[in-house]
């Protein structure tokens, strides 16, 4: 990687950009347009790695290891960990609510984009000199050098602000208890009180067969209880529904003990 | 090939970001889109950092990160507690900026 | 010796602060206290004159400058005081029938339950008529004007249970607001033209102004003194007036505070000398009320009322003689002198007279009572032939000597004003002896429920007329024998004009007739008048309810229409003015106003459309920039 250089590129890197580069758009393309955060955190992720490769390709060995760790380790960690503390809500849906937003959108990227791109081929780029020789003396020692002499304000700095990032994320989401923790007495009080569920309430799965907690326990009818599953998966719909089948499956070992009956009662 | 073209990948990530903090509802999808926004500046900064041929893109590129991030715990703290009293972490549900 | 001034000015002003602020425990004595200090003063007066006797004629003026009131850079009002023998006559009027008036309060207001607050008022008027004739520049004088206005509103309304002294108080406010306006232009007119508004300087600069200048401030002066003078056309808060109580109407109504627009135009005679045309118009305002005064108190059988007219007359008189220039400045403040004493001394004995009856006024339910009220019959009949001009008591001189200055003027003016002088004359004597008439001789024409004037005590039953206590007659004796003899000594070896000529200037004028044939004349018109007044009141029954009478008569019964063409001209003339400008308001500015609002608005409503809160849409204008701003950037590359 050392001949990272020069105006032009070796063919290798030309392959790998054409073929990653492709891949990182559909990657992002695929961040705005797919239906579930997760997937879009997901497809983030895809582009980001890639774009980590591309900048080790660039000479930025330093910065495309702390992208794939920094960014796609730990800041899309805490993405899709927030995704998960928030859940699935109406909000997913693709369909757009305000009037003529999403032309308006497209056509401001379209030509934002174009003009972006006019821009760039417009500007008068110079040679492309290489890092070559200033990564010949070290590649980290040579951005501990700037970061420390040059850019050594700034990273203090930084360092406050990640320091008081953290602070405000605290001091955001913690929330003052107004009043003292009910006791498992008065829980139980207000209980009976209520007079709604008594007593615990009753488990998901059905028959030893489907004892996944998404699958809601059965009534003595076979209808589904949703009082089995638990609130965040009932607000999220992600109630499997298996009585049908549970019923068909009892139809099924019905109509085998008949013939199995029959063909004893045959046999006899 | 022109490395010139990691700038137009740059410019072509960027805008598709940049569409979708526009077409998205969920306040945290329109994160990520930031966040890829902000991913394409770095990539623009690593490109000129080849072209000039020093760190100081690098530098900056790094800062982008460190500033993303923090970023990122502000903004998702602030996701967190909308969705505890809104109960929806669609951007369109807090729309009391209007008259 | 002139360090004394200040102190005729601080007596009764500390006297109104602690009657004012000192609240219930000074009942008891308070009116004591209020008289004391006036007396103070009247004798600081007193020592002040005997000092200035002892000067020579020149030398006479004293000043005393206390402390700058107002430094500004140009702009200095001093807190100073004059006292030359202009002012001398009036602290000695003022202090000394304040004084005795004071006295015959105590008195007359016994049963009042807010005796020590009116005595407060009545030392706070005296304190601002003495600031006002001892002021040394005119905006220290109109200060005094201001205080004199405000005890004469608190006094008129002193019985402010009565809707109507309540709206009289009201009303005397109002009209003389409209003349203090004209003084306060006054002032500004000189600060611009002379750059100072004292005296002195003032006076020394006059010749250098024009004409037209000195001819403004001497007419706004004399707006002013029309305001303070009841002279028309100001004139009708006067007869309302009187709804004060008596010995208000004697003090600051007849005496004192009415004639401070006489004292107004002698003080600033330098500035009416420069001004003829200022100086008719005083003349035609004088000519004008002194008959109007005159017509409207032959009519009325409010005896206050009629001698209010008569006020109203006298002082067209003395303006009259102030118009005339230096031919009547100082006969003018000669009848002033002498009008003080028997107007005063006609007012307590009208006081007197309804004290007695249970508070009646209406003359035509008198009668006889000359037979019940021995003294109060016998000063009031000296003040009556003093008014009139009887040969030897003091308004024939004063009276007399207005009706030679103004025929002295010459020309045809003089004859105008003299004949007009000449009736006035005769008028006076018709309605001076019609009251006299009509009060104490006759049958007496009381019954038992006459009073019906709102009086407590006597209501409902028969009024049983008696003389008043000595506090009340002993004043109207005192100023009884002003009455008498004032004039002659004033005239006997023209005492008062050499006193006066220093300040005021004399000219002899030249008159077209001898001073006998002018006094005979006046005794003529006063035989005719006596006579009339006789024919019909004195040889016949008086009815108790008024006849309808002839058209003059219900005119100046109604106070000759002054009220209804205040309210013709100035109520309803302001209400139309008023409500053109609301229609122009409506129609034209609010059109104006509220089309541009409402054109704002509707464009506000449209834009606001675009304001819908969702932040996906103001993301949307802001990437629009953005892309926009690139293009411009681009394109100024590009060219």
């Amino acid at each position: 990687m050392s001949a990272v250089a020069a105006t032009a590129t070796s063919s290798g890197e030309a392959v790998q950009f054409w073929i990653l580069g492709t891949v990182a758009v559909i990657g992002a393309l695929a961040t705005i347009l797919m239906k579930k955060a997760v997937h879009s955190a997901l497809s983030l992720a895809g582009t980001m790695i890639i774009l980590a490769v591309f900048y080790l390709a660039n000479g930025a060995y330093f910065l495309g290891v702390v992208q794939v760790i920094v960014y796609t380790g730990a800041i899309m960690m805490l993405f899709l960990f927030v995704v998960m503390l928030v859940g699935v809500t109406a909000a997913d849906s693709l369909k757009e609510t305000i009037k003529g937003q999403r032309w308006l959108a497209v056509l401001c990227g379209l030509g934002f984009g174009i003009l972006l791109f006019a821009g760039i081929g417009h500007a008068g780029l110079g040679q492309f000199n290489g890092l070559g020789r200033i990564n010949s003396a070290g590649h980290v020692e040579g951005l501990a050098q700037l970061i420390f002499t040059k850019y050594v304000f700034a990273f203090e700095i930084t360092g406050a602000l990640l320091i008081t990032a953290a602070v405000g994320a605290m001091v955001l989401t913690h929330r003052e208890r107004t009043e003292r923790a009910a006791t498992q007495r008065e829980l139980a009080e207000r209980r009976v009180r209520a007079g709604v569920q008594l007593p615990p309430l009753p488990a998901p799965g059905v028959y030893a067969r489907h004892n996944a907690v998404d699958v809601a326990g059965l009534l003595p009818d076979g209808t589904p209880s949703e009082l089995t599953v638990s609130k965040t998966l009932r607000a999220r719909g992600q109630i499997r529904d298996v009585s049908s089948e549970a019923l068909d499956d009892l139809k099924a070992l019905e109509q085998r003990s008949a013939e199995r009956l029959g063909r004893e009662e045959a046999s006899q | 090939m022109n490395p010139v073209n990691y700038l137009y990948l740059a410019a072509l990530l960027f805008t598709i970001g940049a569409t979708g903090v526009l077409i998205r509802k969920n306040a945290i999808v329109l994160f990520m889109c930031v966040e890829l926004m902000l991913n394409a500046c770095n990539l623009a900064f690593v490109a000129f950092s080849r072209m000039h041929g020093n760190l100081d893109g690098q530098i900056i590129a790094f800062f982008t990160m460190v500033v993303a991030a923090a970023e990122v715990v502000v903004g998702l703290a602030i996701i967190v507690s909308l969705f505890r009293t809104r109960h929806s972490a669609s951007v369109d549900d807090a729309s009391l900026m209007k008259l | 010796m002139e360090n004394l001034i200040a102190l005729l000015i601080a007596a009764p002003l500390l006297g109104a602060v602690v009657l004012l602020c000192g609240g219930r425990r000074l009942d008891k004595t308070g009116h004591w206290l209020g008289t004391l200090l006036a007396a103070v003063s009247f004798g600081i007066g007193v020592v002040l004159f005997a000092d200035m006797l002892g000067r020579g004629a020149d030398d006479r003026t004293l000043t005393q400058n206390l402390y700058t009131w107002i430094p500004v850079e140009g702009f200095q009002a001093d807190m100073a005081f004059q006292l030359d023998q202009l002012s001398m006559t009036f602290v000695l009027l003022i202090s000394g029938v304040g004084t005795l008036i004071h006295v015959y309060s105590i008195g007359y207001m016994e049963h009042d339950e807010r005796r020590r607050r009116f005595f407060g008022y009545l030392n706070l008027f005296v304190a601002a008529m003495l600031l006002l004739v001892l002021a040394d520049n005119y905006l220290l004088l109109y200060f005094g004007w201001e205080g004199v206005g405000l005890a004469s509103y608190l006094l008129i309304g002193f019985w402010q249970h009565k809707p109507s002294a309540a709206t009289a108080a009201k009303k005397a406010f109002l009209v003389n607001r409209v003349g203090d306006m004209g003084l306060s232009i006054a002032i500004m007119l000189m600060f611009t033209t002379f750059g100072t508004f004292a005296f002195g300087p003032v006076f020394g600069a006059v010749g250098e102004a024009s004409e037209g200048k000195l001819t403004a401030i001497g007419l706004m002066l004399l707006l002013a003194a029309c305001g303070k003078s009841a002279q028309v056309p100001l004139q009708s808060w006067l007869g309302d007036a009187m709804e004060g109580p008596t010995p208000v109407s004697a003090l600051i109504h007849a005496a004192t505070m009415v004639t401070a627009g006489v004292y107004l135009i002698v003080r600033s005679a330098a500035v009416f000398n420069g001004a003829p045309d200022a100086q008719l118009v005083v003349t035609v305002v004088g000519a004008v009320t002194l008959l109007f005064g005159a017509i409207v108190g032959c009519a009325k059988d409010d005896i206050k009322k009629a001698l209010a007219g008569s006020t109203m007359s006298q002082i067209g008189y003395m303006i009259l003689a102030a118009g005339l220039g230096p031919i009547g400045y100082v006969f003018a403040i000669m009848h002033l002198v002498t009008h003080g004493f028997f107007k005063a001394g006609l007012f307590l004995g009208a006081g007197s007279v309804m004290h007695g009856m249970n508070d009646e006024v209406d003359m035509r339910k008198y009668g006889g009572l000359r037979k019940y009220m021995p003294v109060t019959f016998v000063t009031f009949g000296l003040g009556y032939l003093a008014i009139i001009g009887f040969p030897g008591l003091s308004g024939f001189f004063s009276k007399d000597m207005i009706i030679e200055a103004a025929f002295a003027k010459g020309g045809t003016e003089g004859w105008i004003l003299g004949g007009v002088t000449l009736l006035g004359a005769g008028i006076t004597a018709f309605y001076m002896t019609r009251v006299m008439l009509l009060t104490f001789f006759g049958e007496k024409r009381w019954q038992p429920t006459a009073s019906d004037s709102g009086s407590a005590a006597g209501s409902g039953h028969e009024p049983h007329p008696h003389e008043s206590p000595k506090s009340m007659t002993v004043p109207m004796v005192i100023l009884a024998f002003g009455s008498v003899f004032a004039g002659a000594f004033f005239e006997i070896g023209e005492r008062f004009l050499k006193w006066l000529e220093p300040v005021t200037g004399y000219s002899h004028g030249n008159p077209p007739v001898s001073a006998m044939t002018v006094t005979a004349a006046t005794m003529v018109m006063l035989l005719v008048g006596v006579g009339i007044a006789w024919a019909m009141y004195g040889k016949r029954p008086v009815p108790v309810v008024a006849p309808r009478g002839s058209f003059l008569t219900r005119a100046a019964r109604r106070d000759l229409y002054q009220d209804d063409f205040n309210h013709v001209v100035l109520v309803r003339g302001g209400e139309h003015l008023t409500r053109s400008l609301v229609y122009v308001d409506h129609s034209l500015v609010d059109g104006v106003v509220n089309g541009t609002a409402a054109s704002v608005g509707g464009l506000s409503g449209r834009l606001r459309k675009l304001q819908n809160g969702y932040a996906r849409s103001y993301a949307v204008s802001m990437f629009g920039g953005t892309a926009i701003l690139i293009a411009a950037t681009l394109l100024m590359r590009a060219v």
